[in-house]
């Protein structure tokens, strides 16, 4: 796929265009006067934290929604927070760009499985992807569980599985998950700190 | 972070971000914020426009950090070493050292064991063992009396203390070498030397900062151990503007990190129980260290209270002190497995399963070839991320054959969840959910609660090998199949009292049930419950921290000392006691930070004192460490106590030192037939991998706005080389190394210039690393090339100094 700056301009363009024709359609004059409201004027602003590298820049999330229960709220501005010691408002290119980050198209957003051999992803539920993790954890803890190493002592830990977690987890999920690792009985666990 | 913790006492940025405006001299080398960082470099901007301050950067390339430099020094990739010990040489010759900061602060007045040795024909140190690739680092111990205290000579002229034998050592770092091994002219070594060696002034601070561009090396513990060194010996650890600036990867890799994500570790940096320690006395008696000076504060003597504090939070009513503590369900490690091994684990068919929560080990890790091979030997995987990585769909070159079962599960981003993060300053701050995630994409919280609560149905059902840690874990969650961010810096994280605690007179100061104020609250008798004893204190009773977004700052350092909060107990510069001299006086008016009130009987000042506030000006700063000083002499590493100039293990040139050990000799490598390394005549040219501002690791593809930005993958190559080969802008080129290639788009530059190293002239080419097989754009894996080689010390990769070869695709 090829992405030109020239294609983004073109599509903003030409609904800015498209806009000012229906409002000639009346005495343009209080309309010209009148200051363009701002995309965000009735957005809900949260803070938050650029996800990219380790200044961990604040940002303000805007998102737009009428409240209405079936709707779900959509990410329509992100800038940087100027009451934010770190960066004081200031984003670089990356940081600029994490509205296209959160609604990027290319997210997934169902449960994938791929069976050994096959070909293609299968769509399956929540439940099902639960309980087949579940059971595959299980399954090779119950099998390669050490409870005692080769000199008699005990030492209750599982090698065979290798446990991941992200470094730019919230400290809280990340601290579940490792927590979960250890109940295992876990020992190989790794971050991309490492890395 | 071995490097750091082992120097200092603890592995992170010593300073924040914002204090980087307090620096007289900025030093930027193994690392390029200005691009990968660019909104903490701005604090370095400041600096120099509002003081003038100077800014230095050493690098193998001109970048964006170069050109606002004031100095820009290219150097070789890996001869890093030798540049550090110019400069240690230097400042020592020269008598450029902060004396009594040196004498005081440091290790320098410590007396060596006379079986520590340092050979430098062979460019070994004492107690190595060929077979094992070990050294005996009991020979490198210092002198002791019989209580264990360590034998000092204040004068430091005795000729095996630390500060004589670091004399010795650096002595054959002259400016003629430095220009040998890293091909920087010798006028030009001087002029950064003369600058960096002026910090050394009690009012002036330098301020280093660096990334993966010294941790990606076979030796990137050491060199990182070499900034401390110097920085010490300028006295410039402690002080406003005086800082090792580790820069971080990604937004909390200092929170995963201080989580302990890696296996060495349990959550802040206590010890995973090893199978000689069968007793919890055991384990709080082998990590419970005994001070080995006068004036040591030995922080880590509490260890039991953060240990048994950890096991409540992990286990609580079921851990109790009949059954030590519930300490048997957690397990006894004695190898440790870190990504290296885990990987090579899988490659062998030793592992059968991972999961994988935001971690994309196929891009990540060096040789590809050998960690497609490794993932499909795997009997199963979870991965749960935003997008389809490629280490999800690895599968899809050769589906029949491979056999893995994937479950690919979608999880939310940043925006949408709640939670903390923690910066490379160490400072704690909140993040608010904005949205909910798309389709039926579920946080990580979600998904820990519902797998946690399944997979306990399951054992209390099916039963199966030793369930008591799964079924007794303790899980205080108002709905346990969705903890809350906040319920777990709460009720875990900071932690609790769960019984009502009371002060030395039987008063209670803290009730059962209420939130700890600070880890200073810690029990080992089982009344607290907290499983991150260095967090202690970001939640108490009267509020959340991590969300105070005050922006007072009354020094005018850049403190900030209620937004946010930093680890540990609200600190923001670490050992700040060296801020002042020994007797608790400011060294100087210009870097005032914390003094000794001798009518308070207390440390005072702008930040939260780095030690006990009663304890006299007697004890040392380094207050995690045994000896309560910084270490110029570090036995703690595997591959030496002084940082000695190894040429990466694959390199263009012989050691010009010592050719008969030209690589770190306890370095790791595997050995199977993908093992591939390379050599000079067959890839003749350097090579190292990095990344560009616009884009970050392997994510940004998936993003439209970044992929804009940079569609191609793209290599940089010396104008001169690319003269040679008959290479233009736009070429299609192959990299080859040993492990592999890849094709990318040529882009000649003057931004690498060949360099002479000890005679022979060396180019380097430049490999982005941001491509892969899904995204918007499209390009090769760089890691197809880079070689599967780590750091002894802390397992880490190098990426930075490798031999390739490249060629036009017709």
């Amino acid at each position: 796929m090829e992405l030109t700056r020239r294609t983004l301009l073109k599509a903003s363009g030409l609904s800015v265009g498209a806009s000012l024709a229906g409002i000639l359609g009346f005495d343009p004059k209080p309309a010209l006067a009148r200051v363009r409201e701002l995309k965000i004027a009735r957005a809900k602003a949260v803070k938050s934290i650029c996800p990219y590298c380790s200044v961990s820049c604040g940002v303000l999330i805007y998102s737009l929604t009428d409240g209405a229960a079936n709707v779900k709220p959509r990410v329509i501005h992100v800038e940087g927070d100027p009451d934010n010691p770190v960066n004081r408002g200031t984003l670089c290119p990356k940081g600029a760009t994490i509205k296209d980050f959160i609604n990027s198209p290319r997210r997934i957003t169902k449960p994938l499985y791929r069976a050994p051999g096959a070909k293609e992803w299968q769509e399956i539920t929540w439940d099902e992807a639960i309980e087949k993790m579940a059971k595959l954890i299980k399954d090779t803890r119950d099998r390669t569980f050490i409870e005692k190493d080769a000199d008699g002592r005990v030492v209750n830990r599982c090698e065979s599985i290798f446990w991941l977690t992200g470094s730019v987890m919230e400290n809280e999920a990340a601290y579940i998950w490792i927590k979960l690792g250890r109940i295992l009985g876990l020992t190989a666990l790794e971050t991309q700190a490492r890395i | 972070m071995a490097s750091l913790a082992t120097r200092f006492g603890r592995g992170a940025m010593t300073n924040s971000w914002e204090d980087i405006k307090n620096a007289d001299l900025i030093f930027v080398m193994g690392g390029n914020p200005a691009e990968n960082h660019p909104c903490g470099f701005k604090w370095a901007i400041k600096a120099r426009q509002e003081k003038g301050a100077k800014i230095i950067c050493v690098d193998v390339r001109y970048t964006r950090t170069a050109a606002v430099s004031d100095i820009f020094v290219q150097i070789r990739p890996g001869s890093d070493i030798a540049f550090m010990g110019g400069l240690i040489n230097y400042v020592l010759q020269n008598k450029k050292y902060h004396e009594e900061y040196v004498r005081h602060f440091t290790n320098a007045t410590y007396i060596v064991k006379d079986t520590y040795n340092f050979d430098p024909e062979t460019g070994l140190f004492a107690g190595f063992d060929p077979e094992k690739k070990q050294y005996d680092r009991k020979l490198w111990d210092y002198e002791r009396d019989e209580n264990g205290k360590v034998k000092k000579d204040m004068s430091m002229e005795h000729p095996r203390c630390v500060f004589q034998l670091l004399k010795q050592f650096y002595s054959r770092y002259t400016p003629e070498v430095v220009e040998k091994i890293t091909g920087v002219p010798k006028e030009k070594f001087l002029e950064v030397a003369k600058l960096v060696a002026e910090t050394g002034a009690p009012d002036k601070s330098m301020t280093h900062l660096y990334a993966l561009g010294w941790t990606h090396h076979s030796w990137g513990t050491q060199v990182i151990g070499s900034m401390a060194v110097l920085q010490l010996l300028l006295g410039n650890i402690g002080i406003p503007g005086g800082m090792v600036g580790a820069l971080r990867g990604h937004s909390n890799v200092q929170g995963v990190t201080d989580l302990a994500g890696e296996g060495r570790f349990l959550h802040g940096y206590l010890r995973p129980p090893r199978p000689e320690q069968q007793t919890l006395k055991d384990h709080i008696e082998a990590n419970t260290p005994k001070p080995w000076d006068d004036g040591s504060m030995n922080y880590w003597s509490n260890y039991s209270k953060f240990i048994v504090s950890l096991l409540k939070a992990y286990y609580g009513d079921n851990a109790t002190p009949e059954n030590d503590f519930a300490y048997s369900f957690l397990p006894k490690q004695d190898k440790l497995i870190s990504w290296d091994e885990a990987v090579d684990r899988m490659f062998r068919g030793k592992m059968e399963g991972l999961v994988s929560l935001g971690v994309n080990i196929l891009a990540n890790t060096p040789n590809v070839n050998k960690t497609v091979k490794a993932l499909s030997n795997l009997k199963w995987m979870v991965v749960v991320d935003v997008f389809e990585i490629e280490m999800a769909s690895f599968w899809k070159e050769n589906p029949e054959a491979i056999k893995t079962e994937v479950l690919l599960l979608p999880s939310a981003l940043f925006a949408e969840k709640d939670g903390t993060k923690t910066n490379s300053g160490r400072r704690i701050s909140w993040q608010y959910k904005a949205v909910d995630p798309p389709g039926e994409a579920k946080s990580e919280y979600w998904l820990a609660g519902r797998f946690y609560m399944k997979l306990k149905s399951l054992y209390e059902k099916e039963g199966g090998k030793f369930p008591d840690p799964i079924l007794k874990a303790r899980w205080p969650f108002q709905n346990p199949y969705e903890p809350t961010a906040e319920e777990i810096l709460a009720l875990e994280i900071n932690g609790i009292a769960l019984a009502d605690l009371k002060d030395d007179k039987g008063n209670v100061v803290l009730k059962k049930g209420e939130r700890l104020p600070s880890f200073t609250m810690l029990r080992d008798d089982g009344t607290t419950a907290c499983g991150m004893w260095l967090y202690c204190g970001v939640f108490p009773q009267k509020g959340n921290r991590a969300k105070s977004i005050d922006l007072s700052d009354p020094s005018g350092l850049g403190i900030y000392p209620n937004f946010g909060y930093s680890w540990p107990a609200n600190r923001r510069i670490l050992y700040n006691r060296a801020s002042a001299d020994p007797t608790g006086k400011p060294w100087s008016p210009k870097k005032k930070l914390i003094w000794w009130n001798e009518k308070e009987g207390r440390w005072v000042g702008y930040d939260v004192p780095d030690i006990k506030p009663d304890l006299p000006p007697e004890y040392g700063p380094f207050i995690m460490l045994p000896e309560g000083r910084g270490r110029l002499y570090n036995f703690f590493l595997v591959d030496g106590p002084f940082p000695e100039h190894y040429e990466p293990y694959e390199s263009p040139v012989q050691n010009v030192l010592h050719p008969k050990t030209s690589n770190n000799p306890v370095v790791r490598v595997f050995k199977s037939d993908l093992d591939l390394l390379g050599t000079p005549d067959k890839f003749p040219h350097c090579a190292t991998s990095y990344r560009l501002t616009e884009h970050f690791h392997f994510w940004t593809k998936h993003v439209y706005g970044t992929s804009v930005l940079f569609q191609k993958m793209f290599v940089e190559i010396p104008e001169e080389l690319a003269q040679e080969l008959g290479i233009k802008e736009g070429d299609k080129v192959r990299i080859t190394t040993a492990r592999g290639s890849a094709e990318a788009y040529a882009l000649p530059t003057k931004r690498i210039k060949p360099l002479i190293v000890n005679g022979k002239k060396v180019y380097t080419v430049g490999i982005p690393i941001h491509w892969g097989f899904e995204g918007f754009v499209k390009g090769a894996l760089a890691n197809l090339t880079t070689p599967y080689v780590w750091d002894p010390n802390s397992q880490t990769p190098e990426f930075k100094g490798f031999l390739c070869n490249i060629e036009k695709v017709v």
